[in-house]
Parts: structure tokens; sequence; C-alpha cells
């Protein structure tokens, strides 16, 4: 029982959202709307899922000093921070009057976003930069066609869509070709190919979706393939 | 003077980058962290340069303003904010200028967001645009002239719900007032109410969401505003005609602020990527030179930093 209802739960929501796509009425179309409802309330089940996650898997790090436990508690008492600061906000906009929420402006949790959050995520991502500066020098080689093919459309992007190229040429001709060429390549080649990998995908979700809803695909509940 | 510095270490910068291609000729490259202080030097010594380089506007942005344009005052214009910070470089001066041009007009705009920082980053666009003269003296109300409803979990089935009402997803807005008390709300049911949707995004849920949903299933007009990472995946659907206009990445963001006369960040931010990019494409054309000269005998590989 403990894989048969969850497997009956998913073939019944996957055939009504794929019925009611074509039938849109009475029972899919309020079938549909049920179903929605519940895809919502699990995904915010799900959030609160992900953090206690988190805490079990640093908490163990932690009490078993395990490499770089320092980092596991400094993520458990931020994300219990971060909570707590939340919850007062919340609790105190729910009293006032009018009330107002957590994340409204001049709130505790909105000052941890603007100025911690922000700058740290952001600080992450920027990392990124670095790393291609150092792979443009010591890893992006014209080795082969297809690699020198990726450098040239790459080179011709990267220039194109910056006014880099256009200005180099400005003083010879003062016509946007970079540009348009970026453009182009955004437009056609790479619609082209995007096309195409879309395509792939979608086959391979149909078809495994149809070996979920039928039952053939049980790993999602612990099985195997039947 | 700030501006003269910074033009004169550029210059130097650039110099430098042949003596890092000789190294690199003769078997001896440089470190990884020296290619990281070029990097840093490239995005941080435009961000002190007062220059803003010519930009041509391209056809996708300006379909997104040819769409714009033709929407009347009082037009009620649902905004979907799906980015968090790390996006917001690109994102945020798309947003802040599409937020002061709608404001200018007489747009009702409706903000709401699939990514739970979404809305908060719509806050600070709305806060910024407000600083414009010209949206302060309109003295605009929140809820009459526009509404946050906040973040809805559910990804694309927010969407779908929406579909058919979209109370049912954003009970009460972003500062806990009933949806039903709100002004700017009533009479809006769903999409079949909602004249023009812009999207925001940096990734799942977000453009492809919106146009398998709401653009191909309920029909709306839409264009949306991408990352330079995300873009290339929906260009497709420019091409479909499901999207009306795509404002993608920086470029995208600096064009918009120049077709709506708006200037902003992204015309500062566009000169950093720029520099950026030369300083990529550089070490690209120094390292594949080092390589062909070198008879590919052996792979360039910096000393590991230990």
């Amino acid at each position: 029982m403990r894989r048969e209802i969850p497997i009956l739960i998913t073939s019944v929501a996957g055939l009504v959202f794929a019925v009611s796509y074509f039938i849109p009425h009475f029972p899919f179309g309020e079938s549909e709307s049920i179903f929605g409802d519940w895809v919502t309330i699990v995904q915010a089940f799900a959030i609160w899922l992900g953090a206690l996650n988190l805490i079990k898997v640093s908490w163990e790090k932690i009490s078993r000093k395990k490499a770089d436990w320092p980092f596991a508690l400094l993520i458990v008492i931020s994300l219990v921070a971060t909570l707590l600061i939340g919850f007062i906000d919340g609790y105190r906009g729910l009293n006032a009057e009018p009330q107002y929420s957590f994340r409204d402006p001049g709130t505790s949790f909105d000052w941890l976003f603007r100025h911690v959050y922000t700058a740290l995520t952001s600080t992450m991502f920027s990392m990124l930069a670095f790393f291609v500066g150092s792979a443009s020098y010591r890893a992006f080689r014209a080795r082969n066609l297809q690699a020198t093919l990726l450098l040239i459309a790459g080179f011709f992007v990267m220039g194109g869509r910056v006014p880099l190229l256009d200005q180099m040429i400005a003083p010879i001709w003062d016509y946007p070709f970079f540009s348009h060429l970026a453009d182009w390549i955004m437009t056609f080649p790479n619609t082209a190919g995007q096309r195409a990998i879309m395509i792939g995908i979608a086959l391979g979700v149909m078809s495994s979706s149809l070996r979920i809803i039928l039952g053939i695909e049980r790993s999602h509940v612990g099985g195997g393939t039947r | 003077m700030m501006a003269t510095m910074a033009t004169i270490a550029t210059v130097v910068v650039g110099l430098t980058l042949i003596y890092v291609l000789y190294r690199t000729i003769k078997g001896r490259p440089v470190e990884r962290r020296i290619v990281f202080v070029y990097i840093a030097f490239s995005v941080i010594l435009p961000l002190m340069m007062q220059i803003s380089p010519p930009l041509p506007i391209t056809g996708d942005v300006l379909k997104v303003y040819d769409n714009i344009k033709v929407l009347q005052p009082g037009s009620k214009v649902l905004c979907a904010f799906d980015y968090d910070p790390p996006s917001a470089p690109e994102l945020q001066p798309m947003a802040v200028a599409f937020m002061k041009y709608a404001f200018k007009h007489d747009l009702k705009v409706i903000i709401m967001g699939l990514w739970p920082q979404g809305p908060q980053q719509a806050q600070m666009a709305v806060e910024e645009a407000m600083l414009d003269p010209e949206v302060a003296a309109k003295n605009l109300q929140e809820g009459i002239d526009w509404v946050n409803l906040g973040f809805q979990s559910g990804n694309e089935f927010v969407i779908q719900s929406m579909g058919s009402e979209f109370k049912r997803m954003f009970p009460k807005d972003d500062r806990l007032v009933p949806y039903d008390s709100i002004p700017l709300m009533k009479n809006v049911v769903n999409f079949s109410n909602i004249d023009y949707v812009m999207n925001f995004s940096s990734g799942k849920p977000g453009t492809v969401e919106w146009v398998q949903i709401g653009v191909d299933r309920f029909g709306v007009k839409m264009s949306a505003g991408n990352t330079a990472v995300q873009a290339p995946m929906v260009y497709p659907y420019l091409r479909a005609g499901q999207l009306l206009g795509i404002l993608g990445g920086m470029s995208g963001a600096a064009e918009f602020e120049k077709v709506l006369d708006e200037e902003g960040d992204a015309s500062t931010f566009l000169l950093a990527q720029m520099f950026a990019h030369a300083t990529v494409i550089a070490f690209i054309i120094i390292g594949n030179i080092a390589f062909f000269i070198g008879g590919r005998r052996k792979k360039i590989t910096t000393p590991q930093v230990k």
C-alpha cells in the first residue's frame, strides 16, 4: 500500500491534467483546479521539508565534528535567525493597525534581504565572471571543428551583444554590423538549435510521463522499472 | 579626474596583456589569480568612467517598445517578477525603466512573483521609479495605481489557477490587504481583464512557464526581460510569435532604457560588461595563439595556486 497509493494518485492526477487540456469541462476542469491547488499546497510544504532536511544534515555534521562543521553551524544559525526575524516581523505586522507583511519596507526582514542576502548571493554569482575569465585563458581552445565553430560564434556574440566590435570598426565603417550579426546568430542558428533541443526534451518528458502515469516507471516511489 | 585616471589605468592594463601573450607563448603562462585581477579591473574601472557607448536598438527591444506604447492610460499591466538578487544587475534596470514608463503613462501595474524574492525586487523597482520627479509629481497610490500581490508557491500551477481566478492564488496582497478591498483589483477576475503581461525572469519558473500556460492557454499578450543566460532559450518563442518582444541581458536593458529615454544603471553596467567581454576575448585569443604557436605540443595549464 505504501507504493500503490502514491502510484494511484500520480496516475489519476496525470490523467486529469492531460485530459483537461483537451476537455476543459466538468469533471476534468474542476478536478484540474483541485489538483492544481494541491500542487501549490504540497510545494509550500516542500519548502519546509527542505529547511528541515538542511537542519538535519547540518546537525549531523556538527555533532560528529566532520570537516568544515563550523560552516554547517553558521548555516543553522543563519536559518534559525532569519526564520525568527521573519516570524517576529510577521507577528508584529498582524497585530498592527493597519496590518503589514514581514517583507514590507522598514521591517528587519526587509533589511536582512536588502543588506545581507542581496550582497551575499550577488557575491556568489559574480564569482562566475572570474571562473569564466580563467577558463577562457586555459580551456577555450580551437582543438577541433566543433570547438572552432563554438569559439567563432562565441566571439561574435560576445563582441556583438555589447558595442565592442562595432566601436572598433567605427572609424572605418559606421554601421552596427557586429550587433546585427550577433542578433542574426541568436535569431536563426540559436533558435534552430534550441527548438531541436526543446522538441527532444518534450518527447522525452512525454514518454517518461506516460511511463509514470501507467505505473511502469516506479522509481519516484522507491521502486524500479516494472 | 576619476574618469581620466580610470581611462589611463585601462590603457595600461590593456598593454600588460601583450606581456601576458609573450609569457604564454614562451610556455610560462600566468597564474589563475593574475587572470582574476584582470577580470576585476575590467569590471571596476569602467564603473568609474563617465562614458555611454553608442548603442543600436535591436529589433527585439523595439518590439517590446512598440507593444507597450500602444497601451492606453488606465490599461492594466501584470508584471511578474521571477528573479532574485544575483540576477538583479541585468533585470532590475529593465524593471525600473518599465515601472517609470508605466507610471508616467498612467498604466495600472499589478505585481506578482513566482520566486519568493521577486516581490521584494519589485518593491525596490517601484521605490526607485518613485524617485523620478515626473512620477513623484503624480502622487501615485498603492492599491489604486499599483499593487504588489506578493509571492505564491506552485510554479506554473499558479499561472494556471490565475487563468480562472486571480483571487484563488492571491486572496491578499503583499501588505495583507484582502483582494476584494483593493480598488485596482475591482473587476479583475482573470487574465481576460489584463491588457498586457511583462515578465522579468532569470530561470524556472519564469518566461517559459508563462508562455506555455499564460500565452498558449489563456492568450495573454506578453513580452519578457531575461538574463543573457536565459535569453537564448526563449528566442524560439519570439520567432513563433508567442512572445511579443525580448529584452535580453544587460544590452537589452540598456537598449530598453535608451528607447524609453530613461537612462539608468544598465547603460553604466553595459560599459563594464563591454570591458569584461573584451578581456575574456583577449584571453581566448592569447590562449589560442599560444596553443597554435606551440604546435599543439603541450596543453597550456596555469600553475595552480596552493
